[in-house]
């Protein structure tokens, strides 16, 4: 799987609990109430244990991340 | 203690204007430390805007900041003006704009501010509301105005307001007078042995109560260092808390019972390098059901860092008692109660037994404060036995503010009814649950009605069949909020996009997040005998069929 499939079957699996949720990398995530702010933490620790990619606390909000594309995009570029 | 709010930082800029008020922390942007001398300085520069804006003593300056620094000097500006400052939320990204618009409207309209303070972005959705000949948008202003005279007030003028959230919530504004303030926490400086050697860390809003008057007015108006730091910060960033109070050397800090999970759980190791927790002597569990096993997760995760198990407190406290209720856990250990679960369930006995369920006393009450236990009649209830909690001091709400019929219906007889469900033992009080339905997420209060309301008008739901209540959080110890709504189409699709509806709907119009929506066949919603949706009968079908954990 690439690490864009394992965030959103992380996100569907254990932050929505709804294995069957498709989500589209366009749709945001944040700003529409789907991923609450308690959630953002998990999300972020994830992202850290599993690729070894840091977002910062300033990050973790709907301006920076609220979409996968957006999500994707800034982990990419702590990949490289 | 005696006087008013503004008295008091009056003197105390006299007296020390070189001491420490308050350092508000900005995680990206550096600190900024506060004296006294600073805060009045800044302070009265607000209130030289109010009064030549027209603002009188005794009118209602709406307060709408995020953290920082025009927050505190708005309020405390506010304050010095004699005007009655109220704190509200301010939007997140989440609200529909529209939605946000309609509900200040009839806030405005209920309470008639003669002022808002909030920031640019804001100003302008709120500034088409307001009567330009009647109130007045004030934004922050660079620059040196003039400053303000502090006005004169009484002792038992109406100091300020506090307005819990939810569009029902709005409805309620607190109000606050000087006087029930000072002995509220005069009394509660006692209970908690408060005195110039503490050091008071925060992160709770100052639209909520605990953060208001535990976070802020306490330490501000005590002479007592306060460092605080944002609510919206504090979530992304949980270790933010334990790197202050190890950083400022910390002594004192509350927290809603949820926040206790969430840091044990949220905060990576790493991020606790060279924290040392053993100056915190107390941290508050307040504002929610506390649990034993919250207190313990946190004990077992944060002594490796110095912290103490005889930090652990506990609190029982609302805003129409100015604060605290009760207190326990400062220098004696909280009592822990082992029930009969069955008892509690059906008879409301809390007999003891073991192995039964494990209650977390929220301590006893304060020396200004009498408790009883009553039944649906009113009348007192036995040891033991679990009834409504009332309560009758010398530091409750003057009323709701310009709300006479709820102030009625809340205080008969001089004692002011909860809505909470407890028990007493001996000095302790225990404190099961709710009668009224609020629901209580990670410490804010969220009306079920609010919600219902909400879905009533989402497409494809039957009108008038939904309900909302809370339900266990088992990972945090908080609550969810959860609804269900009666579909009549069976097409999975369909399904999707109405539950898709739901979500998009709540969370834009009341900046919540529906964990669990449910949608069901017609006629699964169960209704009491008068014909009303019961919300406790289908939260107890929905736990039972959907096998969600029961606490």
């Amino acid at each position: 799987m690439s690490p864009q499939q394992i965030i959103v079957e992380y996100i569907s699996a254990e932050i929505l609990r709804d294995k069957h949720r498709i989500i589209d990398p366009k749709e945001p995530l944040i700003s529409s109430g789907l991923i609450d702010s308690f959630s953002l933490v998990d999300l972020a620790l994830f992202v850290e244990s599993s690729f070894g990619a840091r977002i910062q606390d300033h990050e973790l909000n709907a301006e920076h991340i609220d979409t996968i594309e957006a999500l994707m995009k800034l982990v990419n570029s702590r990949l490289a | 203690m005696r006087g008013t709010l503004s008295e008091r930082i009056l003197a105390h800029s006299r007296e020390t204007p070189d001491r420490l008020a308050i350092r508000l922390l900005h995680g990206q942007r550096p600190e900024q430390a506060i004296t006294y001398g600073h805060l009045l300085e800044e302070s009265l520069r607000y209130a030289g805007r109010l009064e030549q804006s027209g603002v009188k003593p005794g009118s209602v300056v709406l307060i709408i900041h995020p953290h920082g620094a025009d927050l505190v000097f708005g309020f405390f500006g506010t304050l010095l003006a004699g005007a009655i400052p109220s704190i509200l939320p301010y939007p997140t990204e989440k609200l529909d704009p529209v939605h946000y618009r309609q509900s200040m409207e009839a806030l405005f309209q209920l309470i008639k501010p003669r002022a808002v303070l909030t920031y640019s972005g804001l100003g302008e959705t709120l500034g088409s509301l307001l009567d330009p000949h009647h109130a007045s948008l004030l934004l922050p202003q660079l620059g040196r105005g003039a400053l303000g005279v502090p006005a004169s007030m009484s002792p038992r003028d109406i100091a300020l307001l506090q307005h819990s959230s939810g569009t029902t919530g709005l409805q309620k504004g607190v109000a606050l007078s000087h006087t029930a303030i000072f002995n509220q926490l005069q009394s509660y400086a006692e209970a908690i042995d408060f005195s110039a050697k503490d050091v008071v860390v925060s992160w709770l809003p100052l639209y909520h109560d605990m953060g208001l008057i535990a976070g802020f007015l306490l330490p501000v108006l005590w002479g007592v260092p306060l460092v605080l730091m944002s609510p919206l910060e504090w979530v992304r960033a949980p270790q933010m808390l334990l790197q202050a109070v190890s950083r400022f050397r910390g002594t004192l800090s509350w927290l809603p019972n949820f926040a206790y999970n969430f840091c044990a759980r949220k905060i990576h190791a790493s991020a606790l390098a060279g924290v040392d927790l053993s100056c915190w002597r107390a941290v508050i569990n307040c504002s929610e059901p506390v649990s034993v096993r919250s207190h313990e997760v946190f004990l077992e995760r944060f002594a490796p860092w110095g912290f103490r198990r005889e930090a652990l407190a506990a609190s029982y406290a609302m805003a129409e008692n100015v604060f605290a209720v009760t207190q326990g856990g400062i220098g004696e250990p909280l009592t822990i109660d082992e029930v009969d679960p069955k008892g509690l369930a059906t008879t409301g006995r809390a007999e003891p037994a073991s192995p039964g369920v494990r209650l977390l006393s929220s301590g006893r009450t304060l020396r200004n404060v009498e408790v009883k236990i009553v039944d649906a009649n009113g009348d007192s209830l036995p040891s033991r036995q679990v009834g409504e909690i009332a309560l009758r001091s010398d530091c409750m709400l003057t009323g709701y503010y310009l709300r006479p019929d709820l102030t009625e219906k809340a205080i008969r007889d001089g004692w002011y009814f909860t809505g909470d469900l407890g028990y007493r033992v001996e000095n302790d009080l225990f404190v099961t649950g709710r009668s009224k339905d609020l629901i209580i997420v990670g410490g804010r209060n969220i009306y079920p009605a609010d919600l219902e309301e909400i879905v009533n008008e989402v497409e494809g739901v039957h009108p008038g069949r939904v309900v909302a209540f809370g339900v266990p959080n088992a990972e945090l110890e908080t609550e969810d909020v959860a609804v269900v709504a009666e579909v009549d189409t069976e097409d999975e699709a369909a399904r999707r996009q109405i539950l898709e509806a739901i979500r998009t709907s709540i969370a834009r119009q009341t900046d919540c997040v529906a964990r669990h929506i449910h949608l069901v066949d017609s006629r699964w919603l169960i209704k009491t005998s008068s014909g009303k949706i019961s919300r406790h009968a289908n939260r107890e079908k929905l736990l039972t069929e959907k096998g969600l954990a029961t606490s």
